[in-house]
């Protein structure tokens, strides 16, 4: 099994990044590190799909010339498909950090913590606060 | 000299620990009482004034509730499942079609007429320029909408800020110092500006020729804007891109791949005829929709960009 | 295209584009007298009376009842591909009537909840919201559903955070912490699946995986790959350990918001995964890889668990939220006996509930207005008589859940357990649907009460203006689906189960 993991040598760098970043996405309590995971995560993908797509010994896949021709035997390039792929996923991956770090500023805003747990207890104590406000509202009217 | 050391690592890494001064004894200015929902004032007779800190709080909290058992448990058991997905899909990596090799399942009959084809079919010589804006333009189409969408997105969170309290800013921009007489930074953004903006242009127009395309071409030019938001003022930038500009320009340019690209599925789904030229193979204007599609997503990439810094650090565009 | 005419044949390149092309529009229409919503509306109609025409036409057109739709001038595995069938078609109409009813019920009380310069982007969200389930429910390619599901992701995030306030915005991030997740583990789980087949397009993936089971290559791949992307789909279709994002999202945001995410989002990720077991790996290999038991096991717990914590539950939305997790468990059981007959029950469960469950909150949302704004289940009481259409809202939804006969919820558990019959997980199922039918009316019915009850005191504070003609034409619309999915739901069951057999 190791030979086949040294033979798949970027594959398997690419799952123990996506790993680190899943970790990152579950464990951390810091939104900020939460998103860092999930670009981590995004970035372990890319790097599969662009093992995934190369052929060793190949170009890249952009039209060469030779004596005046285009070279256009599929022996010559790599595969094209993963670079597309890549391309759509960044695009993906850009977009959901930009939203991710926005709600994060808000709920720093708001709560004043990154912390979501945090966040959570300073909205019950919010809570317990208004339902204390309303009761001793209701007994300054009764007194 | 070793304390000052131990000083400076100690401060590193309570930062990386998430351990550093805690914001509310830190960001809140002292002066102007600000309006914030988390800041509650000590003369509200209703009101709780806390002494510890949040996280104080928070551990206490966990005490209270004998959570902290579950937070661990929470804790080690997702490194646990985490640990046994990465042997999982170690052990499936190494059950995978060897690296880099031509007999493997991804290289079949489609890479081949991608490869072999492509260059007459789409008029690209960048074969994945070919691939994403012809071939598979629906998944391209689909991820430009996610950026617009995310667009969309973060300004309506973002700008609900300034909706609140047109005058004030927002504590966490408070920090932001900005000084317009800066002469070097002004200097050498006059310089290397429309050096970027050419880059990002030849990135766009090329994008069917070379590596490139409107994606990164965008990028380049969205750059562009932020230097020059830098050095001059974002006032300076929004003289000729504001919000209104940025809406109109990237619906526009979204509304153009949307008709355009809509036309060409038309006619392909209905084995129409379709009227757009592909043009010489290696040419500036050839390869059909790939150089229009190109400039539109460049402008909405570039316009994005921009977008997310400007309500990122002002909270306005 | 000989069967069918070609107006039919591009209804569901049309009606995707027609949502794309109107949320693009909306930002730069003018912002007042609620245009955005209008427009909306009306774009929603005609994509339902597109899908409306081109069931009728895929019903009507002979032998051949599917067809797919080239996107471009390349043929399917080079370029991607739209297919269209009578499931799709079915769903994409019901997507349309319940988005439709949800925005025009809540027309009012989104007035209320959100800003006006935020009105335009809601409607912007919600049109790339229906477009991303429309193309979720049509797309033929994996990478393209993966596009969309991101989409939809976004979109569903921040019409949580419309509504402006602390909790939305928790709610709103973890609900995305999740559903990244979940996103991360499907591309994961696409990237393998593109290894092992070198496609992405639905059938030709199914054609490799079948020569990859017979010659017993790659197994362990292929399984991972399975787990992953039905874990992926299963959180974003919070099945039941991975729901715990859904209260809080689904309980906090406005009312329009959570019918739309109860009734629809989940579903688009439900659908996409059932297109995924039918189409790409199909049924045997399925059953061969064992996910059919895992499916089945946590539906049964999801409907048990989902329904107890809705029992514990004090604020009306949070309890209904909680029993959308039980009913996500029965839809998944329904997969989870893994023939034709269960999926079909499960997609009727789908509809079903995608009707019910907007009624639902739309009820929820009339009777909270009417008791001033108090989400409590103990403010409700005797908003029966302020708001009646709500109250015969709540009912009937009520009524739907625990599967009272003639009410919607009925037809579908009745195909479940018709369905659960030829599966050997027979006991097991039809005492998971029996106790969770019991759960469901041990919290609906005291809701029903509580607003029933007369009660003196409360009724001289509710000073909330009369419910709108919106509102009650929604209602009556909702409650006349109801019983239509009650009392006929035979020939749309025909229908659907001849869908899955094509699918």
């Amino acid at each position: 099994m190791l030979e086949k993991l040294l033979l798949n040598h970027y594959e398997a760098a690419a799952v123990i990044l996506s790993g680190i970043g899943l970790t990152n996405l579950l464990l951390q309590r810091n939104l900020i590190k939460k998103i860092i995971g999930l670009n981590i995560m995004d970035t372990a993908v890319y790097l599969f799909l662009a093992a995934k797509g190369y052929v060793a010994g190949r170009a890249a896949p952009i039209l060469f010339e030779e004596g005046g021709k285009w070279v256009t035997n599929p022996d010559v390039y790599v595969n094209p498909v993963p670079a597309g792929l890549v391309l759509t996923g960044i695009v993906v991956s850009v977009s959901v950090t930009a939203f991710a770090l926005a709600l994060t500023l808000r709920l720093y805003e708001h709560y004043g913590t990154l912390n979501i747990d945090e966040a959570l207890l300073k909205m019950t104590e919010q809570q317990e606060d208004i339902e204390a406000k309303v009761s001793q509202a209701e007994e300054d009217v009764l007194a | 000299m070793n304390e000052e050391l131990r000083n400076i690592w100690t401060q590193f890494f309570n930062w990386v620990m998430g351990n550093g001064p805690r914001p509310e004894n830190e960001v809140i200015p002292p002066e102007p009482p600000p309006a914030l929902p988390f800041t509650q004032k000590p003369e509200d007779k209703y009101s709780r004034f806390h002494e510890a800190t949040l996280k104080e709080r928070y551990n206490q909290w966990l005490e209270l509730h004998g959570l902290h058992i579950f937070s661990s448990l929470y804790s080690g058991l997702s490194v646990l499942t985490c640990i046994v997905i990465v042997c999982l899909l170690l052990a499936t990596v190494a059950e995978l079609p060897p690296f880099g090799h031509e007999r493997n399942p991804a290289n079949n009959e489609v890479i081949r007429r991608y490869v072999q084809y492509g260059w007459h079919e789409t008029g690209a010589q960048n074969i994945v320029a070919g691939l994403i804006l012809d071939y598979r333009a629906f998944d391209t189409f689909g991820e430009s909408s996610v950026l617009f969408t995310a667009a969309c997105s973060v300004l309506m969170i973002l700008s609900a800020t300034r909706s609140n309290k047109p005058d004030k800013k927002s504590p966490l921009m408070r920090h932001h110092v900005f000084r317009k007489d800066d002469a070097i930074l002004q200097g050498i953004a006059s310089l290397s500006i429309p050096v970027i903006l050419m880059m990002g242009c030849v990135v766009v127009i090329n994008g069917h020729l070379s590596p490139g395309g409107g994606f990164s071409g965008g990028a380049i030019l969205s750059t562009a804007l932020i230097l020059a938001a830098n050095a001059y003022g974002f006032e300076r930038v929004h003289e000729f891109f504001s919000e209104r500009t940025f809406i109109v320009s990237s619906s526009t340019a979204l509304m153009i791949y949307a008709l355009s690209k809509g036309y060409s599925f038309f006619t392909g789904a209905n084995h129409l005829h379709s009227i757009i030229p592909k043009g010489t193979v290696g040419d500036i204007l050839s390869a059909g929709l790939i150089l229009p599609l190109d400039i539109c997503v460049g402008l909405i990439v570039a316009g994005t960009l921009y977008g997310f810094y400007a309500l990122f650090s002002e909270g306005e565009m | 295209m000989n069967e069918i005419s070609m107006f039919a044949f591009n209804i569901p390149f049309v009606s995707i584009f027609l949502m794309m092309i109107s949320a693009i529009i909306t930002p730069l229409i003018p912002n007042r007298n609620r245009l955005p919503e209008k427009l909306s509306c009306w774009v929603i109609s005609i994509v339902g009376v597109l899908s409306a025409y081109l069931l009728y036409a895929l019903t009507n057109s002979g032998q051949s009842i599917t067809f797919n739709f080239a996107m471009g001038h390349f043929p399917a595995p080079w370029g991607n591909e739209l297919r269209a069938g009578p499931l799709e078609a079915v769903l994409s109409l019901v997507f349309c009537i319940a988005m439709l009813l949800s925005l025009l019920g809540n027309f009012s009380s989104t007035q209320e909840d959100i800003a006006p310069a935020r009105r335009n982007i809601f409607c912007v969200l919600v049109n790339l919201l229906t477009a991303s389930l429309l193309a979720l429910t049509y797309t033929n390619d994996l990478f393209t559903a993966y596009v969309f599901i991101e989409i939809n992701t976004i979109a569903a995030c921040s019409i949580v955070a419309v509504k402006e306030g602390a909790e939305t915005v928790r709610a709103a991030l973890r609900y995305l912490v999740m559903s990244l997740v979940g996103s991360g583990l499907v591309m994961i789980s696409i990237c393998l699946l593109y290894g092992l087949t070198g496609h992405l397009l639905m059938q030709n993936m199914h054609g490799a995986i079948q020569v990859l089971v017979t010659t017993q290559n790659y197994m362990m791949p292929l399984t991972v790959s399975l787990a992953l992307i039905t874990v992926g789909l299963a959180i974003k279709s919070a099945l039941y350990p991975f729901a715990a994002w859904l209260p809080d999202a689904h309980g906090s945001s406005t009312n329009a918001s959570s019918a739309i995410l109860s009734g629809l989002v989940l579903k688009g990720h439900i659908f996409i995964l059932i297109k995924i077991f039918c189409r790409v790996f199909g049924l045997d290999v399925i059953h061969a890889l064992r996910m059919d038991t895992v499916i089945f096991i946590l539906g049964v717990v999801a409907m048990i668990i989902g329904s107890v914590h809705a029992l514990r539950q004090k604020n009306v939305k949070r309890m209904i939220a909680w029993s959308s997790v039980a009913q996500v468990g029965y839809i998944f059981l329904g997969v989870g006996l893994n023939t034709i007959a269960g999926i079909a029950a499960a997609c009727l469960h789908i509809i079903v509930h995608a009707t019910v469950k907007p009624m639902l909150f739309t009820a929820a949302g009339g009777l909270s207005s009417a008791a001033g704004h108090k989400k409590g289940l103990h403010a409700l009481m005797g908003t029966f008589y302020v708001n009646r259409w709500a109250g015969l809202g709540l009912i009937a939804g009520a009524c739907s859940m625990m599967g009272v006969p003639a009410f919607a919820g009925f037809a579908s558990k009745l195909s479940l357990m018709l369905a659960s019959f030829d599966s050997p997980f027979v006991a097991w199922s039809l005492a998971a649907l029996a106790a969770s039918s019991v759960l469901n009316a041990l919290y609906y019915v005291p809701a029903v009460i509580v607003i029933m009850t007369h009660s003196k005191d409360a009724q001289k504070n509710f000073t909330a203006p009369p419910p709108t003609k919106l509102y009650n034409f929604s209602m009556l619309a909702f409650l006349i689906l109801n019983f239509y999915l009650g009392l006929f739901c035979m020939p749309l069951l025909r229908l659907i189960t001849r869908g899955v057999n094509v699918l």
